[in-house]
């Protein structure tokens, strides 16, 4: 444990000083307090809590951009060592290498914590602040929170799989915004298409539900707006979700970043430095 | 347990190219080993499989009596790399404290580990502004850590000024007067010289020569070279009675001989009384015996 705790704070203080929690953490709050502002207006007409409009808001914008940043710290934390000639000292040391990738994951998982709490805070403050009310979206505010943190884990250890299998940080980068594409935009986009061509058929209500519970994305997206009772005020494909139970998506948010890691520590035990 | 390193028919293939074939070699307690060869030669293949970072095809390999790589042979080996890099954004400082807490060692005696190597002065500056020299001290400096039974470090001495070399041989001897083994890799001869208990020569894979200097120095059996400066006007005299001799632009003559024939022949020269001015005895270098033995397959 300890060896992991060392791993983690000397990743935490390289991702500090090459500035990724100031640019996450300043990416999240800009994001979050631009959606406050915007998530103004409609309050009256759902008659929903302001904070709860925001939350709602928020889990889209997080959606892509908690994988996109989960990506865009991990995709050099094999390769890069590979590069700078830095792995073939570490792995002589006794410490196992899903120490090393745990160690990388608390580390990277903490920036993401910060950033998310931290921008999503000061939504929450702005919110608060203009209408008191706002207080009753708090729980959903934390749900949301911890969840964009496990989200970010499952793309982390996406990205260090990516960055052991590849050891060059050019290709694990290329292919890192792939990844975020194909799962972030793509899919969802496929799914439209298979809901509009099918118009309610039994490839909506069968396959449907188990293509969004197996995207870890779609999967947290489901998981927030249905624990807000928010599905059918979301509309698209959330919409399209009001029938999957809140714990077949608790399950998928929760299982995800387990085999994620797991795929991590495969490919980088099969990286020969 | 008596050595701290045994392999024992090591070979190594990448794709087709033979990396290390059928080498054997031991490490006791407290021996200082130098491993020579060309680039390619297979030291750095050898070091690597040693410490357990690539598989090996055939032979064995035991380290402190544990499997190279396992835990541990890791806990009791330390390694410097070649070219020793670790992330510009920490300090020297951080960095010797993250290797500190991987080895289960407080963090605290950093410093001190810095202090012995020379690098205090710049051990809270980031590593991203270090010389060649200064990382590789930062190297030296993990490889103190702890007590490690086996040091493995590739070419530890290059980026360091000449004073800086004998400061880490100084290291060197005190940690193997402590009963660690070490194993190092060189290309620079004359230092190895004095400061290693046995020379390991590898070429193309294989094991060309084993010994101390002293030993390899004599299964070589390269000849030695007399130079030999006539006094004014014997010139031609001494040249007559030298008839093998070659004669340099100098005028002086220079004589090679075996080293069976070099009291002899000494004896020939000096029996020439007033016509000698000076004598050189040159025996063959270090590089004349390296090269005599990583040439002697093929090349």
């Amino acid at each position: 444990m300890s060896r992991i705790l060392a791993t983690a704070v000397s990743e935490f203080r390289i991702a500090f000083r090459n500035r990724w929690v100031a640019i996450a953490t300043a990416m999240m709050a800009l994001f979050a307090l631009v959606l406050a502002a915007a998530g103004a207006a409609p309050t009256g007409d759902i008659g929903a809590d302001r904070l709860s409009v925001i939350v709602a808001s928020l889990t889209s914008l997080s959606v892509y951009l908690v994988p996109l940043l989960a990506l865009l710290m991990s995709f050099d934390a094999v390769a890069g060592e590979v590069e700078r000639g830095t792995l073939p000292l570490l792995l002589t040391y006794p410490v196992s290498r899903l120490q090393i990738l745990l160690g990388k994951l608390l580390a990277h998982v903490t920036i993401l914590g910060l950033a998310t709490g931290l921008g999503y805070g000061l939504a929450a403050v702005a919110a608060i602040f203009s209408d008191p009310k706002a207080l009753a979206g708090l729980p959903s505010l934390w749900r949301l929170v911890w969840s964009s943190v496990l989200l970010g884990a499952t793309f982390l250890g996406a990205g260090y799989a990516l960055s052991a299998l590849t050891r060059r940080t050019s290709s694990a980068a290329g292919l890192a915004i792939g990844l975020w594409l194909a799962v972030v935009v793509l899919y969802d986009l496929a799914l439209l298409a298979l809901i509009v061509s099918d118009a309610g058929g039994p490839l909506t209500t069968r396959v449907l539900p188990v293509a969004l519970l197996s995207n870890p994305a779609d999967a947290f997206r489901i998981f927030n707006l249905s624990a807000a009772q928010a599905v059918s005020a979301a509309g698209g494909i959330g919409g399209a979700a009001d029938a999957i139970p809140l714990w077949q998506s608790a399950a998928s948010i929760m299982l995800w970043p387990a085999a994620a890691m797991a795929l991590a520590w495969a490919a980088f035990r099969k990286a020969t430095p | 347990m008596t050595s701290t390193l045994q392999i024992s028919q090591l070979t190594k293939s990448f794709q087709s190219v033979e990396a290390l074939k059928d080498v054997s070699l031991t490490l006791g307690l407290g021996k200082r080993v130098a491993l020579l060869g060309h680039n390619g030669a297979g030291k750095s293949t050898m070091m690597k499989i040693i410490l357990g970072l690539i598989p090996f095809d055939s032979g064995s390999v035991a380290v402190c009596g544990a499997a190279p790589g396992s835990a541990g042979a890791r806990m009791q080996v330390a390694y410097l790399p070649e070219n020793g890099s670790f992330h510009p954004a920490l300090t020297g400082e951080e960095q010797i404290r993250y290797y500190l807490s991987l080895r289960g060692e407080s963090p605290k005696l950093a410093m001190g580990l810095l202090e012995r190597v020379g690098l205090a002065h710049a051990a809270r500056r980031r590593i991203g502004g270090y010389s060649k020299g200064m990382r590789q001290r930062v190297g030296l400096a993990q490889t103190l850590i702890g007590k490690p039974r086996l040091l493995v470090l590739d070419e530890p001495t290059s980026g360091l000024d000449p004073v800086s070399r004998r400061d880490f041989y100084d290291l060197l001897d005190g940690l193997a007067a402590d009963g660690a083994a070490i194993l190092l890799s060189s290309h620079v001869l004359t230092e190895v010289e004095a400061r290693t208990d046995r020379i390991v020569i590898l070429s193309q894979g294989r094991l060309a020569a084993e010994g101390t200097l002293a030993e390899l120095r004599a299964r070589a059996a390269l000849p030695v070279v007399l130079v030999v400066t006539p006094a004014a006007g014997h010139e031609a005299a001494l040249a007559a009675a030298f008839p093998e001799a070659a004669g340099g632009e100098d005028g002086r003559l220079r004589l090679s001989c075996e080293q069976a024939e070099k009291l002899p022949l000494l004896s020939r020269i000096t029996a020439q009384g007033g016509k000698v001015a000076d004598l050189d005895v040159i025996p063959p270098s270090l590089e004349d015996i390296y090269s005599h033995f990583s040439r002697r397959d093929g090349q």
